[in-house]
């Protein structure tokens, strides 16, 4: 069977700083320049990071790739090379057929345009010839179900309205080869899930799938293949039940539970042992949680002995960016005593409405006080992770506004307001 | 820029909407490379990303009437209201000269192609920026971007041409048959501002202080365009040298096109062109060659 995607060796570099922002100012360019050559500096070294190195893969026509690693892998940069929004520094890499993606959703939306001009102009964004738009055009608003609102201004519908309005145009874009970004999929639960059938579809149809996910559980279910990237290279590359598997106990995998079911090996030392650790809301384990409502972190540990320094459960929360959202700490009167031995599960409560929406990983431990530091007596790096997100409806820190959010925290505040 | 064999794919049947038929015959290949270090313009590509040139530019359009209460009427407004003020300022008191025509109708038909280009310049230049979410989103021919932004004004300019037609009107001065020179001069307006707004595009990406510059720029611009005195009557060296700045010409050969003026003097006109070829192919280049660095830095 031909190859639907063969790459060869991609590369790519950035420089440091590029990711964040790299545009700046001439004016600041023009005084730096000027600096140097008064004072015969040498320019400095910029620093270069491989988000991408030497990748090497071939898909064939039909198959679905899984494509897993931790943040910062190169998952995002691999299929940004894919449709072309950014260049490799070096390989190549052929395709045949057309590519589509769910991470383009929504992309072009105008708010002053109505839902009809927006299909339109969406389509054409997304690469639909105008005749196939028309086509395809009631198919597309009666799977969006905003019939009624087609000719109203896109500013004026619901974030909920306008999401599905989106993923109806980029559902009916029809690619041969469909891209998927999970982490980049906005919208709730049942927004990802239809992305999800969606893509089974697709991929039973004969079409060639690339998905890139965190959850370890749709991407057994879903993919024959998975290419594990780390680090910017390619660590694994075979059967996804294989993989997922090794993935998980290399530790690199996150989940939002995880159990350690032999005290030996569980992570920690001769004082404390993780047990386990999972995300809660509403009294059930959660991969995904509504933004609105408090989360809990439950974290289960065993002291073995009480000759040790007194231990307090700790953790820290880091959004998808690798920003630290915050580090928190139980500071209770129990914990100043060293604690009899035997487990104890202790669960921190966030706040509804502090964590913005996104892709979150939490570091959970069990410290003790040192003199500068704390002393980390067990604990796991990117132990669990969760999705957070806003059902949109209105009662949340972005109101009605379905756009994008900046910041690690997006905090619900009271406002108040006086006339004078 | 990455090289892709599109013609294949105009042939190929539309996709069948049912999802069950079998996968589509696949006939269109894309390869991925790096970014060439000396770029071309790929026609063939841009051509097939013509339906979404126009996509483009109908939104803008379609959103700039939408928002603007007054619509239609800025578009004649804004020339109409400069054209009162330099009447009354250098026509009344400074007697400006006006190629021996009624000043507000010499100044008029200076104004429109002055208002077309310096909309188109800023349009232009901001394009890139203004359309953050689809650079970095989705993949098409960035000069798609910057090619909307010296089209849409040309809607503009159709609404305030209908002024002149009342100013013809106004003074019973009627063209005769040269008028059909006007349009290659808004012609040389168009490729003048893409190529300069081509270049300050990519600039803006790189630094987000030149965009402040570029209004007090094409203020300036203006001053050296003769669009409220007559080039014709400068010295002659002075004419010569001004006569690097395309919009001279322009100014000259859209009024001998709409009013029957004197044509633009060849030496004068050919040094205007070569500036507007150079302009355009130097804005073209640095274009293309920050391309590939657009989705990364804006």
């Amino acid at each position: 069977m031909a190859s639907a995607i063969a790459a060869e060796e991609l590369s790519k570099r950035y420089r440091i700083g590029e990711l964040q922002s790299a545009y700046g100012t001439l004016r600041d360019s023009l005084v730096s320049a000027a600096r140097r050559a008064l004072r015969r500096e040498h320019r400095p070294r910029v620093a270069e990071v491989w988000a991408l190195r030497d990748v090497s893969f071939v898909v064939p026509e039909g198959e679905v790739l899984g494509i897993i690693g931790r943040n910062g892998a190169g998952k995002s940069t691999l299929l940004k090379i894919l449709t072309r929004i950014t260049t490799p520094t070096s390989g190549r890499a052929t395709i045949r057929g057309r590519v589509g993606s769910l991470l383009e959703v929504g992309t072009g939306f105008h708010p002053e345009l109505t839902g009809r001009e927006n299909i339109f102009l969406n389509g054409s964004v997304l690469g639909m010839r105008r005749r196939e738009i028309q086509q395809k055009f009631a198919e597309i608003v009666e799977f969006s179900g905003v019939e009624k609102f087609i000719d109203t201004p896109v500013k004026r519908y619901s974030s909920g309205m306008s999401v599905r309005l989106a993923f109806a145009v980029a559902a009916h874009l029809e690619p041969e080869i469909l891209l998927v970004d999970e982490v980049l999929a906005v919208g709730d639960a049942e927004f990802q899930r239809r992305c999800l059938g969606r893509m089974e579809d697709l991929s039973r149809s004969g079409r060639t799938v690339l998905f890139v996910s965190h959850n370890m559980q749709a991407v057994t279910q879903l993919c024959d293949r998975v290419l594990w990237l780390d680090g910017g290279r390619v660590v694994g590359d075979g059967p996804s039940s294989e993989l997922v598997a090794a993935y998980l106990q290399s530790g690199h995998g996150s989940s939002s539970s995880r159990v350690w079911p032999d005290l030996e090996t569980a992570p920690g030392d001769e004082l404390v042992r993780l047990v386990h650790a999972r995300v809660v809301q509403d009294g059930k384990e959660a991969a995904a949680v509504d933004v609105r409502r408090p989360v809990g972190i439950e974290i289960g540990f065993h002291v073995l002995h009480r000759d040790g320094p007194p231990v307090f459960p700790k953790l820290k929360v880091v959004d998808e960016r690798g920003d630290v959202a915050f580090n928190a700490m139980d500071t209770s009167p129990r914990w100043h005593e060293p604690a009899t031995p035997g487990t104890y599960v202790s669960t921190a409560w966030i706040p509804g409405n502090l964590l913005n929406e996104g892709f979150v990983t939490v570091h959970v431990a069990v410290c003790s006080l040192g003199l500068t530091k704390l002393v980390h007596h067990a604990g796991m790096h990117d132990a669990l992770s969760f999705h957070v997100q806003d059902p949109g409806e209105g009662d949340s820190a972005r109101g009605i506004f379905a756009g994008q959010w900046q910041g690690v925290v997006r905090p619900l505040l009271e406002w108040t307001t006086e006339e004078r | 820029m990455t090289d892709t064999e599109l013609d294949a794919r105009d042939l190929a049947p539309v996709a069948d909407p049912s999802l069950s038929a079998a996968a589509p015959s696949v006939d269109r290949v894309t390869v991925i490379r790096p970014a060439p270090r000396w770029p071309h313009l790929d026609l063939r590509e841009l051509w097939h990303y013509r339906e979404l040139l126009v996509t483009l530019a109908w939104r803008d359009i379609a959103v700039r009437y939408k928002q603007t209460s007054i619509g239609v009427a800025w578009a004649i407004l804004q020339p109409l209201l400069m054209m009162v003020v330099f009447t009354l300022i250098f026509g009344k008191f400074g007697n400006f000269p006006s190629k021996g025509l009624q000043y507000q109708i010499f100044t008029y038909s200076a104004l429109l192609p002055w208002v077309y280009f310096a909309s188109s310049v800023n349009l232009a230049s901001a394009s890139l920026v203004a359309n953050r979410g689809l650079v970095t989103k989705v993949y098409f021919p960035r000069v798609l971007m910057p090619l909307a932004g010296v089209v849409v004004p040309l809607v503009d300019f159709v609404f305030a041409f209908g002024v002149l037609v009342a100013l013809w009107a106004w003074y019973h001065r009627w063209p005769d048959a040269t008028i059909v020179v006007a349009p290659l001069f808004l012609a040389m307006a168009l490729v003048t501002a893409l190529g300069v707004g081509l270049f300050l595009a990519a600039v803006n990406v790189r630094y987000r202080d030149v965009a402040y510059t570029i209004p007090f720029l094409m203020q300036l611009w203006m001053f050296l365009s003769g669009v409220f005195y007559a080039f014709s009557a400068l010295p002659e060296w002075a004419q010569l040298v001004l006569a690097v700045n395309p919009m001279t010409t322009v100014i000259d050969g859209f009024q001998w096109g709409t009013l029957g003026t004197h044509p633009p003097e060849l030496d004068k006109a050919m040094i205007s062109v070569g500036a507007t070829a150079t302009v355009f192919v130097v804005g073209l280049w640095y274009f293309r060659r920050s391309e590939p660095r657009f989705a990364d830095t804006i």
